[in-house]
């Protein structure tokens, strides 16, 4: 074996990492090229807490850079019948994380055969955004209904958590929060509070350009939970003819025409039928 | 209050919404925009103090994302053991992880040993979770409690993970402007009704002049007798 050969064996037994790509990526940054960027949902959500429950709400936009993405997505997501969470941030990360946690917190469900508390959730969802130390881009809303009565959750990308009776989340929060700083109190009824609620994500519809489109609300409350998808319609796209459009035959001139028959289709000769059972 | 009437206190978390009450009676968080890709931190004053036979722990109340007021009513004083709390500051997911795990190891070694723990045992903890991991944490804490031993002890966890016993400590962004307050004001071997009133007013200064601190005070008072939550509200 020659030196060369033994050094070029060496050389790839030595592992380590590999920043070629990065290298790659660096250099194509600096010549000019657009680097893809995840989707995130530009956001109002917001969660209360009132008398006997939780009311959770949400705007309907999600947005790729300036453009909308989706007019009508869902950002109420299920955990358990009893503990629903609001996501703001990057789409696909408030998308998976819920869905993983609430697949964890139904295990845990089937396996200890009592209803899942919201601390439980809490702390799989802050473990594992801590893990991932703010890469997994999940802001979100968690709020709910176990034997400690209702609660509400804030939880941050870096997996930090607060404690609080009403909470706003997305690039709408600061609007949402300004609706509840002011006309909040104690001890609203379910109707009130979800009139505020829906006050309070308007806000956000109307005023921030990352949020748009309707309001969802999610009312949870000791008997169970109750998803309003579409709750309110504020901005419905009309059309200038609501019937469509209707063109009789002969409305673009035939200049001229032409038939091509298709080719027939070879005929196999001979050969064992295939077996089909009967 | 909140429906179930003691649903905050239960949890260790003083009652919010009173605190928001106050706080709205005298005026309302400042409010910018919104950045996610910043790391929750509790920009922040925390305090304790030695007096004879406990200590007083103190903090503020604000938690913020760059220049946004996150949580105006957090609570930056969390338990650790029945007698041992630790006040937090710096990178609120980080600190509010370490507190997670001493919370864990010191209730089994609770369990093990069937009698209290030790403040120094927790504030040992502590540091040693700041220091073997010193590269991927933010945050400084200082744990203080009372135990039959040693009575009344604050200790400091810094960054690197040096830990000092002292007989008060401050921290967070707040602290430069109150060392020298603390330091002219403080007297060993104060009454529980002096250091009370040493941290409310210190505190006070450092929300006064440190724009990360506000809120409210919130304070834990401990010593034999057991722990006692109070907060004052409204100091901006």
């Amino acid at each position: 074996m020659s030196t060369a050969s033994i050094a070029q064996a060496l050389n790839e037994q030595r592992g380590g990492f590999d920043f070629e790509l990065a290298k790659r990526n660096a250099a194509l940054e600096g010549a000019g090229m657009k680097v893809p960027r995840a989707t995130k949902t530009g956001t109002t959500i917001v969660g209360m807490v009132y008398k006997d429950g939780v009311v959770l709400g949400a705007d309907t936009r999600s947005t790729q850079g300036p453009t909308v993405a989706d007019k009508n997505c869902q950002k109420i997501h299920y955990i358990a019948d009893n503990i629903w969470c609001c996501g703001a941030g990057t789409a696909a990360d408030t998308e998976f994380t819920t869905a993983l946690i609430s697949s964890k917190v139904e295990l845990h469900r089937m396996a200890t055969g009592k209803q899942p508390r919201l601390v439980t959730a809490l702390t799989m969802l802050k473990r594992l955004l801590f893990r991932y130390q703010g890469h997994v881009g999940a802001a979100l809303i968690l709020g709910g209904v176990d034997c400690n009565g209702p609660a509400l959750y804030q939880v941050y990308p870096h997996g930090s958590t607060d404690y609080l009776p009403y909470v706003t989340m997305g690039s709408g929060s600061v609007n949402a929060m300004a609706i509840f700083e002011s006309e909040y109190k104690d001890g609203l009824t379910q109707e009130e509070a979800m009139k505020l609620v829906h006050k309070a994500v308007l806000s956000g519809i109307f005023n921030d350009l990352g949020s748009g489109s309707n309001v969802d609300l999610c009312v949870i409350t000791r008997e169970g939970h109750t998803l309003h998808r579409g709750y309110d319609q504020p901005n419905p796209r009309r059309f200038r003819y609501p019937g469509g459009f209707t063109y009789t035959n002969g409305t673009t001139p035939t200049l001229s025409s032409s038939f091509t028959p298709s080719r027939t289709p070879a005929a196999v000769v001979g050969g064992a039928g295939m077996e089909v059972d009967a | 209050m909140f429906g179930m009437a003691n649903d905050f206190t239960h949890r260790e978390i003083m009652d919010p919404m009173s605190v928001m009450h106050t706080a709205r009676q005298l005026g309302s968080a400042s409010i910018c925009d919104v950045d996610l890709s910043q790391p929750v931190s509790l920009g922040t004053s925390i305090m304790a103090v030695e007096f004879d036979g406990g200590v007083v722990c103190g903090a503020d109340s604000r938690t913020s994302t760059g220049s946004y007021i996150a949580n105006r009513v957090s609570d930056k004083i969390t338990a650790l053991d029945e007698q041992i709390y630790t006040m937090r500051s710096g990178s609120a997911a980080d600190t509010q992880a370490v507190s997670d795990y001493v919370r864990y190891y010191l209730d089994m070694h609770r369990n093990q040993t069937q009698k209290p723990t030790a403040v120094k045992t927790a504030a040992k903890l502590v540091s040693m979770l700041l220091y073997e991991n010193k590269s991927m944490l933010m945050g400084e804490m200082i744990v203080a409690g009372w135990d039959a031993h040693n009575g009344g002890q604050v200790y400091k966890c810094a960054m690197g993970g040096s830990l000092i016993r002292r007989p008060y400590s401050t921290g967070g962004s707040g602290s430069i402007f109150i060392a020298a307050h603390c330091e002219h004001t403080f007297r060993p071997g104060m009454t529980r009704q002096q250091a009370i009133d040493f941290v409310d007013n210190a505190l006070r200064l450092a929300m006064a002049s440190d724009g990360s601190s506000g809120g409210s005070v919130r304070k834990v008072v401990i010593d034999a007798s057991g722990v006692e939550r109070t907060y004052t509200g409204g100091v901006f």
